[in-house]
């Protein structure tokens, strides 16, 4: 029984049509059909944030979400941060020089997690960042130069 | 770690969906924010058939106070927009304290104020808070809508007294009375995790500060939300001393609570950790209960 559904979606600026089964994760239909990796899959129940993407303006987990519910929205994945493909957004200039990130399998869903923070809070405190990405897993860094890296990013937004 | 095969069905209306929920009738769950129902579809300890998404829905997306000391707040209401709320900070601070603790932002980007009641998670927030502060919920299906009161409204483990022909449509709570204290606490592993035990305090006092009203519902120590009416009768008439705070405390975590043992808490811890969140949600309840 397969339920197929025909979408179209505005990822990272460009439009995507494309027949899914209804069943079909949303982190899946981005990876898989569109090949964009750099959004991970972390544990597919919600809890580590690594497919963490931003639809329409604000941060959502799309291991939680079916792609046929995206129809006709916005989706920004880390691909489409910086201006261009060969680029570094200046977040991720500040992730990389205040060691924000070591394996970087978190990296993706912590930036989409704080992009959407960071445009409705320009200068949040120390805490305010930490809750922001509280529901955002990493083994490697202890986090805090994740933090080091939002503070760094802020100093010379200002 | 893959969903198995559904129909799918994206209505348009109230009407569309309802009429769907009636043709299917238990065959069909309502996809709200998705943020319990997909994990559990991802591990296949779900597999509905038929699932009815209720997110085009604007018409079920609103917190409105058109009448006097009532709110009402949409089954599609994003957590998060409850959080943001200013009126619901004001006037339903319970609610409001309540909502940081519920998942991580990116969840409550998405769940709902009704996903959160009708999937009926004894760890979940929002009943218990709903049955501190004596909220009701609208329950619709093609034949009218019906309001039930909170307290008849968990029946257990993931049991509501929604119908299978009907979809909640919305939520109504009381803003606090005057002279009303609050308080939301619980204790989890880790931020965002669901607590292993929680407390919602609601006091109100006369001018002499004399306890007239006082409820106390727990989170996660039964099978639903469980309101402790025997301890809280203890307070009523009375002026909140630090001894009888304790003895209220003792009370509820040793005869009224019905904790269950699970990998994180054996029941001694669970009851331990009822009778610490009771003694602090009353004294900071009453605290505040004095200044307003
Ligand atoms: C990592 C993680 C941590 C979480 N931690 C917490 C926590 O600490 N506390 C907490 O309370 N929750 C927690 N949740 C759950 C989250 O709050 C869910 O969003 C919420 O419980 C369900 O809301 P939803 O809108 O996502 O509902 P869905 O997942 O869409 O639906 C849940 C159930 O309710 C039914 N349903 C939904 N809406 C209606 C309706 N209008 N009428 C009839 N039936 C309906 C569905 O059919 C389904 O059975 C967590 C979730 C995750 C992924
Ligand atoms: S893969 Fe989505 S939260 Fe872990
Ligand atoms: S950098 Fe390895 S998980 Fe975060």
């Amino acid at each position: 029984m397969s339920d197929n559904h025909l979408i179209k979606v505005t990822i990272n600026g460009t439009k995507h049509t494309s027949s899914v089964e209804a069943r079909m994760l949303l982190s899946d239909f981005i990876r898989h059909e569109l090949g964009l990796t750099g959004t991970h899959v972390g544990c597919e129940h919600g809890v580590c944030g690594a497919c963490t993407v931003i639809l329409n303006g604000i941060s959502v987990r799309s291991c939680l979400m079916f792609a046929v519910q995206v129809h006709g929205q916005q989706i920004t994945t880390v691909e489409g941060m910086a201006t261009k493909a060969t680029d570094l957004h200046p977040l991720q200039e500040a992730f990389r020089e205040a060691h924000g990130l070591q394996c970087g399998f978190c990296t993706p869903g912590i930036l989409m997690s704080l992009i959407p923070f960071l445009d409705d809070n320009p200068s949040p405190s120390e805490e305010e960042i930490r809750a922001a990405i509280s529901g955002n897993l990493c083994r490697c860094t202890g986090y805090q130069n994740i933090v080091n890296a939002v503070k760094l990013y802020l100093e010379r937004d200002s | 770690m893959k969903p198995a095969s559904f129909k799918y069905y994206a209505p348009e209306s109230l009407e569309e969906a309802l009429v769907l929920k009636a043709q299917y009738g238990d065959e069909a769950r309502i996809l709200a924010g998705g943020q319990s129902l997909i994990p559990a579809m991802n591990f296949r300890i779900m597999q509905p058939t038929v699932l009815l998404d209720l997110n085009l829905l604007a018409e079920l997306s609103y917190i409105s106070s058109k009448e006097s000391a009532v709110l009402h707040i949409g089954a599609m209401t994003r957590l998060s927009e409850v959080e943001d709320d200013p009126l619901i900070a004001d006037r339903v601070s319970l609610l409001h304290e309540s909502l940081p603790y519920i998942a991580h932002p990116q969840i409550r980007n998405r769940g709902t104020v009704g996903g959160n009641i009708a999937h009926a998670d004894p760890a979940a927030e929002l009943p218990v808070v709903a049955l501190a502060t004596k909220s009701r919920f609208r329950v619709q299906s093609t034949n009218g809508s019906r309001w039930i009161n909170s307290d008849d409204f968990f029946r257990g483990y993931f049991e509501t007294a929604i119908d299978s022909s009907e979809i909640l449509v919305e939520l109504e709570v009381p803003f606090h009375a005057a002279s009303t204290g609050w308080a939301f606490l619980e204790v989890s592993r880790r931020s965002g995790d669901y607590a292993m035990a929680g407390i919602a305090a609601v006091i109100t006092l006369d001018s002499d500060y004399i306890c007239r009203k006082a409820r106390l519902v727990y989170l996660n120590l039964s099978d639903a939300p469980l309101e402790a009416k025997q301890s809280a009768d203890m307070l009523v008439g009375e002026t909140l001393s630090d001894e009888l705070i304790s003895q209220v405390a003792n009370k509820a975590s040793e005869e009224e609570i019905m904790p269950m043992e699970s990998l994180h808490a054996t029941v001694n811890y669970q009851r331990h950790l009822a009778c610490i969140l009771t003694k602090r949600a009353l004294k900071l309840a009453y605290g505040r209960a004095k200044e307003t």
